[in-house]
């Protein structure tokens, strides 16, 4: 296997088609005009000594390793700077070059330590790599200077020395071995976008300074990885590498967070993962990260998770730990008894969007097949199910339209319901690179995110709206564009109906719909409309990010076409730089609705009641299929409690502490008798089960993920499963255990099976997937290379459909005794539940969830930040710590929903999207009031809890 | 190190210092020189206060701060002495007016006199080669300098 090495070619590759040739040592090469030499070195194979550059970052000059001699030129410019040009004659190794290079390496090394063998960075040191490159042999002047080395010379304090800051928990910044390349700076500022880091003094008291001389923790940093995977020696280093040594085989995985699917190398060394590092061919990330993916991966070894299976009788008895063989014979008894007593439809299945494309797939063929109904359902159900709903309806298929890459084409980005920089980071940076180069940005947010202002950033128009008021607010932005003009008749006439078209122009250019009538509403000004509008309609490409700000309301649906129909009328659509972009929440959510997690749906969103389709899977299977719709998760918990629904296999989400109403929640699981938890912890869900089924974490197994722009990257197996089996292998087994002839012996029969009977998989197989990388579905004879774009010379439906987009307040509205909005979010450092990130060292950035209160309302209330608070609806009550801040607007509270202790959920209301029935998270009427400590609520949850996860023979609860 | 809370009078002045420059071409050190030339020194609590308004990181302008000599991060004494040390300088004597300086003034470079009157610092140049060699006390430059000016200078920055 062995250590994948990547090229690095010294400076980020050049656009331009134009080609240039030169010769550099007698070699010929021709590369595109603007390449620097070093990188035009490089592609002929000729490795130029180089520290301070690195091809994640722009040229800087300034180690002075990399000067070559070019004939007819004086001097020896350096290679990185210096670009191509025709007939250039380059000379990379000359006595007077090997000279000047020996003397720099020799200054450079008289400043640094020679604990080679006992540093962490021995095999992966750049700065050793040229040393001996350059054939360094001596140091002439000694170490009896002054020096940043020793902490002490000669007996006396070295002021210089400088101690290791080891306050990040993931790396460690050792200024004693600094050579001030500057790669992380520009790294922190280029490929990052957060600036924390510098170059504070100057000359030889140059040092890299996080923040204002504070230590990384206590800065700016964002702790993205991106300086330490740029710094060539051990200043900056993981803790892990320090801790287990160098890795010594590396395989190509897809990080399981979010819906950016970033691919690492996941660096090995035996079974024991030795660190995360961004690959840059990864499509998606382009070779960044995040905190989560880089670093918070210790969850998969965490003490508190599960390996073996656990059943018990009743959810108040301790756990039972038993046989896998046990368990599969149980689960399948207790399901097989509940149908025969209550019916067919009355045990159902969540399937995962954090578990990979093939298991899913599983999931829902064993409810399909082997349940005999559709009680099918998936989280998107609470995330983008308006997603799949809006954009099916108005272009034709449920999914975003672009890839990543194409917001380096972007002129005008609009972000609707969404704060990429804590959600989805890596696409963060991208946009904000683009917007750095002079891209403008519209914001529509009821929080001043980070996306609004931050360093070297800012958002053109930030239109603050009042939580709940999107379609008025997006209808009113086609008010502006139709009123004024601006909208691209060509582009609606040629790929749009333009019947519906006149239809929707009549109906926004009502003046009801206008900014000045939206801002009674929204609150947000009459001209921030205006603008934004005129702007998002003349400035060029224009794209639309939009995030779970959109989609989790009552109008869910309604915002998804109102944004569609934004991109119609402005003729956004169909070509890089444009197009409507759901930036989805989890790792694998767009797969588990391509997999056909619906109740409505077979896998590539075909509707379960066309007699073609369920033929080819009645065929395939050799079952009949139902052709009604099955159970959605609130239909599932409402006939739970009505008495009609008893049993559930749960696999890999926590849909008590994720679902909204958690009351609510309780009462279906409660009242169900072999609810079935598939799981890596025992999670809050699991506090109800009967079952629990020990899940495997993405590096246990061999699977795909798609990401967001629709992307089917690999998941690959790195370590055997702790728990013994991968979670494709339960389902699976359980299958078979209930009767049914299941054989895969690999996830790449199971993708076989999905392209062979859904047509936008048609081409995709393990073996495609290795040549390509990755592809983006639609892929089949069409579009054999997959499709980075969607809907080029067409809408997939034929024409785009534009569709009245009537806004309607939502029945959660604030009065006398609710009079703040609540709206609910994420945080950086944390993911959706926790489950994964709370159990690793990310909690140093967010050990608790608190509740964002604008300091007018704060006053009145009598509470000062870091206070106690009582937060109450009309559906329950909770307590967690108060932060007085502007960001959010008058009127308006915010949390997030990160920690089980807190349980945001208690809170939010059982209103539902008209159209898919996604939780209103993002509206609750609360108040808000001073408290001294958690709610009898809260206490009595948390005991429940602890007695839940009780398991025989073992002392203490799980968490 | 964490950062301290900024004090608001420190905050005040600074904002009205920014928004006086804000509008120039690069206006960072402009902006640093208004705050030295306010406080006598660059309170650290001014740096936030700076990049939030330039919309430019804290990291930033540390890096700018610490880069030049001339920005202090503490206030000086109520005279400022500095004694040009360049090479033209040194060529007509400099060392030996180093060395008496410090005496006089029982300082080191970089210090200030127990009674807070004078700080001491080198500098790299004043253009005044001609007339070396050369110092500069409170922004007047003196050329020809020799122990008798040296003594006089003393005396009176101690008055």
């Amino acid at each position: 296997m062995g250590l994948i090495q990547e090229i690095d070619f010294g400076t980020p590759a050049s656009t331009s088609e134009k080609l240039v040739t030169l010769t550099v040592d007698g070699f010929e090469v021709s590369v595109p005009e603007g390449t620097s030499i070093m990188r035009a070195s490089m592609e002929a194979g000729i490795a130029i000594p180089k520290l301070c550059a690195t091809d994640m970052v722009d040229a800087f000059g300034s180690c002075r390793l990399c000067l070559v001699e070019i004939e007819g030129r004086n001097g020896t410019p350096s290679s990185c700077t210096t670009p191509v040009a025709p007939g250039m004659v380059v000379h990379t190794q000359t006595g007077r070059l090997k000279t000047i290079r020996k003397g720099v390496m020799e200054l450079y090394i008289s400043d640094h330590p020679l604990d080679c063998l006992t540093c962490a960075a021995n095999g992966d040191c750049e700065l050793q790599d040229m040393a001996g490159a350059v054939g360094l042999r001596d140091v002439r002047y000694g170490y009896d200077g002054d020096n940043h080395v020793f902490k002490k010379s000669g007996g006396v304090e070295n002021f210089k020395w400088m101690a290791k800051d080891e306050s990040n928990p993931y790396f460690t910044y050792d200024p004693s071995k600094c050579i001030v390349c500057s790669r992380c700076v520009r790294a922190c500022e280029e490929v990052q976008g957060t600036f924390a880091l510098t170059i504070e003094g100057r000359g030889f008291g140059s040092r890299v300074s996080p923040g204002m001389h504070q230590d990384f923790l206590s800065s700016e940093c964002v702790s993205c990885g991106a300086c330490v995977q740029a710094c060539p020696t051990a200043t900056l280093t993981e803790k892990s590498v320090i801790e287990i040594g160098q890795p010594e085989h590396s395989v190509v995985t897809t990080c399981a967070y979010c819906g950016v699917g970033c691919s690492f190398k996941a660096e090995m060394r035996g079974d024991e993962l030795v660190r995360m590092v961004p690959w840059k061919d990864g499509k998606a990330n382009r070779g960044h990260s995040c905190v989560k993916g880089r670093f918070a991966y210790g969850y998969a070894t965490h003490k508190e998770r599960i390996l073996n299976p656990m059943i018990r009788e009743n959810i108040s008895d301790p756990w039972r730990e038993v046989s896998w063989d046990e368990a599969f014979k149980h689960v399948a008894g207790e399901f097989r008894r509940i149908q025969y007593q209550y019916g067919k439809d009355s045990i159902g299945g969540i399937t995962s969007s954090r578990c990979t494309n093939e298991e899913t797939y599983l999931v829902q063929k064993l409810i399909r097949a082997g349940f005999r109904n559709n009680n099918v359902d998936t989280c998107a159900r609470v995330c983008h199910s308006p997603t799949g709903y809006g954009l099916g309806q108005t272009y034709g298929t449920s999914a975003g339209t672009q890839d990543f890459d194409s917001v380096e084409h972007t002129d005008v980005a609009m972000i609707i319901g969404a704060n990429p920089a804590s959600a989805h980071p890596v696409f963060a940076s991208r946009l904000k690179k683009r917007l750095r180069k002079g891209a403008k940005l519209i914001v529509i947010d009821p929080r001043r995110t980070e996306m609004v202002k931050s360093a070297h950033i800012e958002a053109a128009h930030h239109l603050p709206l009042k939580p709940g008021t999107n379609v008025a607010v997006v209808t009113a932005l086609a008010h502006v564009i139709v009123t004024e003009g601006l909208f691209d008749e060509q582009f609606i006439r040629e790929r749009c109906d333009w019947s519906e078209f006149q239809d929707y122009a009549e109906f926004v250019s009502d003046p009801r719909h206008s900014p000045e009538e939206v801002e009674k509403l929204s609150g947000v000004p009459a001209d921030e409309i205006r603008g934004a509008a005129r702007l998002y309609a003349t400035g060029g490409n224009g794209a639309i990010y939009y995030g779970l700000g959109v989609t989790e309301h009552s109008q869910g649906s309604t915002t998804v076409i109102a944004i569609a129909n934004l991109a119609m009328l402005t003729g956004n659509i169909g070509r890089k730089g444009v197009g409507v972009n759901p930036l989805r929440g989890q790792n694998n959510v767009q797969g588990a609705c391509d997999m056909g997690s619906f109740p409505h749906e077979l896998p590539g969103y075909r509707h379960i009641s066309g007699d073609a389709v369920r033929d080819i899977y009645e065929s395939l299977w050799g079952v009949k299929l139902d052709n009604e719709p099955g159970l959605r998760i609130p239909n599932m918990l409402d006939a739970a409690v009505e008495g009609t629904f008893k049993g559930i296999y749960i696999q890999g989400e926590d849909i008590l502490q994720s679902d909204p109403d958690t009351k609510h929640v309780q009462a279906g699981l409660a009242a169900m008798e072999c609810v079935v938890v598939q799981d890596l912890f025992l999670n809050e869900t699991a506090n109800y089960a009967h079952v629990f089924l020990p899940g495997s974490t993405f590096l246990e197994k061999d699977g795909t993920f798609t990401n967001a722009e629709r992307r089917i990257n690999r998941v690959r197996k790195v370590m055997a499963p702790k728990n013994g089996l991968g979670d494709w292998e339960v389902t699976q087994n359980l299958a078979r255990a209930m009767g049914l002839a299941w054989n895969y012996t690999h996830p790449s029969e199971i993708m076989d099976e999905i392209a062979k009977t859904t047509p936008s998989f048609a081409n995709v197989s393990y073996d495609y997937l290795e040549t390509m990388g990755s592809v983006q579905w639609p892929c089949n004879d069409k579009a054999p290379q997959g499709t980075p774009i969607m809907h080029i010379d067409g809408f997939v439906r034929g024409k785009g459909k534009f569709i009245r987009t009537e806004y309607v307040a939502t029945d959660e509205k604030t009065g006398p005794r609710f009079p703040l909005l609540l709206t609910t979010g994420r945080i950086l450092s944390q993911y959706n539940v926790g489950a994964q990130t709370r159990r690793t060292a990310n909690v140093m950035w967010h050990d608790e969830d608190v509740l964002e209160v604008h300091p007018h309302d704060a006053e009145n209330r009598g509470i000062r930040d870091g206070d106690w608070v009582r937060l109450a609806s009309r559906s329950g009550e909770t307590t967690l710590r108060a932060v007085i801040t502007d960001r959010v607007a008058l009127g308006v509270v915010y949390t997030t929903f990160h920690h089980p202790d807190t349980q945001a959920n208690v809170i939010t209301t059982d209103f539902s999207d008209w159209a898919t029935n996604c939780p209103e998270y993002k509206v609750t009427a609360v108040q808000v009031s001073p408290s001294n400590g958690p709610s009898e609520w809260q206490r009595e949850y948390n005991e429940q809890a602890r007695q839940s996860r009780r398991i025989e023979g073992h002392l203490e609860a799980a968490e | 190190m964490a950062v301290q809370p900024a004090s608001t009078e420190i905050v005040s002045r600074t904002s009205a210092v920014i928004n006086e420059l804000k509008g120039l071409e690069g206006p960072l050190l402009p902006i640093l020189h208004g705050i030295q030339d306010e406080f006598g020194y660059v309170p650290g609590e001014s740096l936030p206060v700076i990049a939030e308004a330039l919309n430019i990181s804290n990291a930033e302008v540390h890096g700018v701060v610490t880069f030049y000599h001339d920005y202090r991060n503490h206030p000086a004494g109520r005279h400022v002495l500095k004694i040009c040390r360049a090479e033209a300088c040194q060529a007509m004597g400099g060392d030996s007016i180093a060395a008496r300086v410090q005496q006089l003034l029982g300082v080191g470079f970089h210090e200030t006199t127990a009674d807070g009157s004078v700080t001491l610092e080198p500098i790299y140049c004043l253009g005044l080669c001609a007339c070396a060699p050369a110092a500069m006390l409170d922004g007047e430059v003196i050329g020809r300098l020799d122990e008798e000016k040296l003594e006089e200078i003393a005396a009176e920055v101690r008055s």
